[in-house]
C-alpha cells in the first residue's frame, strides 16, 4: 500500500492505493486519524485502491467516526466499483459521505 | 478368535484374555497421550509466544480465579475443621500416655506434610476437576473444539496450557491457606485442652517445623495439580455420546484424579521420608 | 487479491479414502472446485458427507489421497502452512459453534484476536460490520444461549467470514430453519460470493437449498461420487440412486441372503 496526501480546497486528501489489507490497514487508520486529530478536514481517495477488506473498511469508520464527534468533515473519493460492494455489504454506502472528485467536496 | 470359535468351553477366557489385552492396550495409549499433552502444554506456555500462539495472560487469570479464588471460603472452612478434629483426636489419644503435649508435633507434621495438600487436591479435584471435564466434553460434542482447531487456535495451547498454569498455582497457594488455617485449627482446640496462649501454639509450631516439612508439601501439591489437570483434560476430550456421555466422563474423572493423588501421595510419603 | 496459487482450482481433493475404524467412509473420493464458485455437497446422511467435509477442514486425516486447499496439500503441509492457510479459511457449523463462555461479539472477533495486531478498536468495528451483514446488529453482547437457531447460524457465519477468507465451509445452512430463514440465508451466502468473490462449499442434504444456491453440486452417496456437475445436469441425471434422492424415496437395495444373514447372526 502506498499513501500520499496533498492539501487542496480546505482539505487534506488521503489518496490510498494498492491493497489496504490486514497488513496495511493499521498505517491507513494511523495517517488518517493523525490528520483528523490535528483539526483537518480529510477526503480519502481510494482510485487507486485495488483492494480494500474489511479492517481498511473498518479503519475508514473510524476516521469517520472521530470526524463526527469533532465536527470536522470526512467523505470518500473515487470509490471504485468493488470497493462500493464491500460498502453495500454492510450498508455502509449510505453512511459515509461519498463524492466523485474534489469539485464535489463543497457540498459537504 | 477362530480357535475360541473351535472350542466352545474356552470362549469366555479367551474374552477375559482379550479383554485384558484391549484395556492394557488402551491405558498405555492413554497414558502417552498424556504424557504429550503435558509435554505440549509446557512447550506452548515456554515457546508459544515465539510462534505468535501466546498462551493469554488473560485466561490464565481467569482459570486461577475459578478455581483458585473462588476456592478459598471452602478450603478454609474444611481445612480448619481437619486442624480441630485432628486436636481432639490427638490429645484424647495422647492422655492415656500422658503426653498431651505432643499433640502439637503430630498436628504440625501432619498438617504440612499430609492432609493441607491431600484435603486441598481432593476438594480442587471434585470442584474443579469435575467443572473441567463436564466443560470440554461439552465444547467437543457442540463442535466448538473443531470450530477452535479450523480458526486456528491449538486446543492445547487455548484450553489445557492456561488451566495447567493456573492449577499449579492455586493448588500450592491453596495449601499454603491450608496449612495455615489447619494449624489455626489444631491451635483453637489445643490451646483450650493444653491451656496455652495462641502465640505460643504457633511459637512451638514453629520451632517444630522446618522448611523441609512445608516444601514437601508444596512438591507434592504442585503433582497433584497437574494430575488434576491432565486427567480431566484428556477425560473431557475423550468424551462420546452427548450429555449422558458428559456425565459418565466427569464421574470417571473425578475417581481417576482421585485414584491417582492418593497413589502418588502413597509414593511420594514413601520416597521423600526414607529415600 | 494475489492468489498464492496459480491452479484453476480452490480446492482439489483427489483419491481419497477414509475409514473410522475398520470402516470405510469414503472410497476413492476425488472432487474439484473453481475459485469463486460454490459448490454444494449433496447426499442423504451416513454419504459420508460430513466425514468429507472434516476431511476438507483438516479435522481428519485421510487414508490414502490428497486434498489440496489454494494449492497446499493439507494432507502433507508443516504445521506453520496449516496455521497461515486457517487464515484464510471459514466455517460455520452446523450447531453454529459458538463458543458459550464468551458474548456474541466476543466469538465474532476472536479470529481477529488470535491472529492479527488490529487494534482492538478496529476489530470490534469489523465484528460489528459482519454482524451488520448478516443481520445480527444491536446483538453483539447477547450469550449464545440467548440466541434462536437461525441467529446463531448467522453468527457463525459472522465469525466464519471475520478474516475476509479465500475459502467458506458451510455446513447444513437450512437445517433447523424456518423456511424464510433458510432463504435468506441462502441469499446471504450467494450475495457474499457476488461481493467478496469467496470459494465456497457448502454441505447440505436440502434439495431446494441446494438447487438455488450451487454452481456445482457433487451427489455423494454411500462414500462414493455419483456425480459432480452443474444443476440441470444433476436435475436431469438418469442415475436411479440420484433420482430417488432428488424425489425423496427410500432405499431399495438388493439384498444378498448370505452377507444379510452374517449381518444379524455375526457368524
Amino acid at each position: 500500500m502506498e499513501c500520499t496526501t496533498r492539501s487542496e480546497n480546505g482539505f487534506t486528501i488521503v489518496a490510498l492505493s494498492g491493497e489496504v489489507d490486514l497488513h496495511y490497514s493499521p498505517k491507513a487508520r494511523e495517517i488518517i486519524l493523525k490528520y483528523l486529530g490535528d483539526k483537518n478536514h480529510v477526503l480519502v481517495d481510494l482510485a487507486d485502491v485495488s483492494y480494500i477488506d474489511s479492517s481498511g473498511v473498518a479503519s475508514l469508520v473510524e476516521g469517520f467516526q472521530h470526524a463526527r464527534t469533532h465536527d470536522l468533515k470526512f467523505a470518500l473519493m473515487g470509490v471504485s466499483e468493488a470497493a462500493m460492494q464491500i460498502l453495500q455489504l454492510s450498508r455502509l454506502d449510505k453512511v459515509f459521505p461519498i463524492i466523485a472528485s474534489v469539485a464535489d467536496a463543497d457540498q459537504l | 478368535m477362530s480357535n475360541a470359535a473351535q472350542t466352545p468351553a474356552l470362549r469366555p477366557v479367551f474374552r477375559f484374555v482379550e479383554n485384558v489385552g484391549r484395556k492394557t492396550v488402551a491405558a498405555i495409549e492413554e497414558f502417552g497421550y498424556v504424557s504429550s499433552m503435558l509435554a505440549e502444554s509446557f512447550y506452548w506456555l515456554l515457546f508459544g509466544r515465539r510462534q505468535q500462539q501466546p498462551v493469554r495472560m488473560r485466561s490464565i487469570f481467569a482459570e486461577a480465579m475459578r478455581i483458585g479464588v473462588h476456592a478459598i471460603p471452602i478450603i478454609t472452612i474444611i481445612t480448619l475443621a481437619i486442624g480441630v478434629m485432628m486436636a481432639i483426636q490427638g490429645i484424647q489419644t495422647l492422655k492415656t500416655f500422658g503426653a498431651e503435649s505432643k499433640v502439637i508435633v503430630g498436628i504440625a507434621i501432619a498438617i504440612t506434610r499430609e492432609f493441607a495438600p491431600l484435603i486441598v487436591s481432593i476438594m480442587i479435584a471434585g470442584r474443579s476437576g469435575s467443572a473441567i471435564t463436564a466443560r470440554i466434553g461439552t465444547m467437543l460434542e457442540s463442535q466448538e473444539i473443531d470450530a477452535l482447531r479450523v480458526i486456528g487456535i491449538n486446543p492445547v495451547r487455548y484450553i489445557t496450557a492456561p488451566l495447567l498454569l493456573a492449577m499449579m498455582i492455586s493448588i500450592p497457594a491453596l495449601t499454603i491457606l491450608g496449612d495455615f488455617m489447619g494449624l489455626l485449627g489444631g491451635g483453637l482446640y489445643s490451646i483450650i485442652e493444653l491451656k496455652i496462649t495462641l502465640a505460643i501454639y504457633f511459637e512451638r509450631c514453629a520451632d517444630i517445623l522446618a522448611w523441609d516439612d512445608i516444601a514437601q508439601g508444596l512438591i507434592k501439591s504442585l503433582v497433584f495439580a497437574a494430575i488434576i489437570v491432565l486427567v480431566s483434560v484428556s477425560n473431557g476430550f475423550q468424551v462420546r455420546g452427548g450429555a449422558e456421555g458428559v456425565g459418565r466422563a466427569t464421574t470417571r474423572s473425578v475417581v481417576m484424579s482421585l485414584t491417582f493423588i492418593v497413589i502418588a501421595d502413597m509414593i511420594f510419603t514413601y520416597f521423600l521420608n526414607f529415600a | 487479491m494475489p492468489a498464492a496459487d496459480h491452479s484453476e482450482y480452490a480446492i482439489e481433493v483427489q483419491h481419497l479414502d477414509a475409514h473410522y475404524g475398520e470402516r470405510q467412509i469414503l472410497k476413492d473420493v476425488s472432487l474439484n472446485v473453481r475459485h469463486g464458485e460454490i459448490m454444494v455437497i449433496m447426499g442423504g446422511s451416513g454419504s459420508g458427507k460430513s466425514t468429507l467435509l472434516r476431511h476438507l477442514l483438516g479435522l481428519n486425516t485421510p487414508t490414502r489421497g490428497s486434498i489440496k486447499l489454494l494449492g497446499i496439500d493439507i494432507t502433507q503441509s508443516s504445521e506453520k502452512e496449516m496455521f497461515d492457510l486457517r487464515k484464510k479459511m471459514g466455517v460455520a457449523f452446523q450447531g453454529g459453534a459458538l463458543f458459550g463462555s464468551m458474548s456474541v461479539e466476543e466469538n465474532v472477533v476472536l479470529p481477529l484476536c488470535e491472529h492479527t495486531e488490529l487494534d482492538e478498536n478496529t476489530m470490534r468495528i469489523m465484528g460489528r460490520m459482519k454482524l451488520e451483514v448478516v443481520n445480527l446488529a444491536g446483538f453483539e453482547h447477547l450469550m449464545p444461549a440467548e440466541l434462536s437457531g437461525g441467529m446463531i447460524k448467522r453468527a457463525a457465519l459472522a465469525r466464519a467470514i471475520v478474516m475476509d477468507p479465500r475459502l467458506l465451509f458451510f455446513d447444513e445452512p437450512s437445517a433447523g430453519l424456518d423456511p424464510v430463514a433458510a432463504v435468506e440465508l441462502d441469499e446471504l451466502i450467494l450475495r457474499l460470493r457476488q461481493v467478496m468473490n469467496i470459494t465456497i462449499v457448502v454441505v447440505t442434504h436440502e434439495l431446494e437449498s441446494a438447487f438455488k444456491i450451487a454452481d456445482r453440486i457433487t451427489v455423494l452417496d454411500q462414500g462414493v461420487i455419483l456425480m459432480t456437475d452443474t444443476v440441470e445436469a444433476v436435475r436431469n441425471s438418469d442415475n436411479p440412486r440420484i433420482q430417488s434422492l432428488l424425489n425423496r424415496l427410500p432405499r431399495d437395495d438388493a439384498i444378498d441372503t448370505d452377507e444379510y444373514l452374517e449381518r444379524l447372526t455375526g457368524i
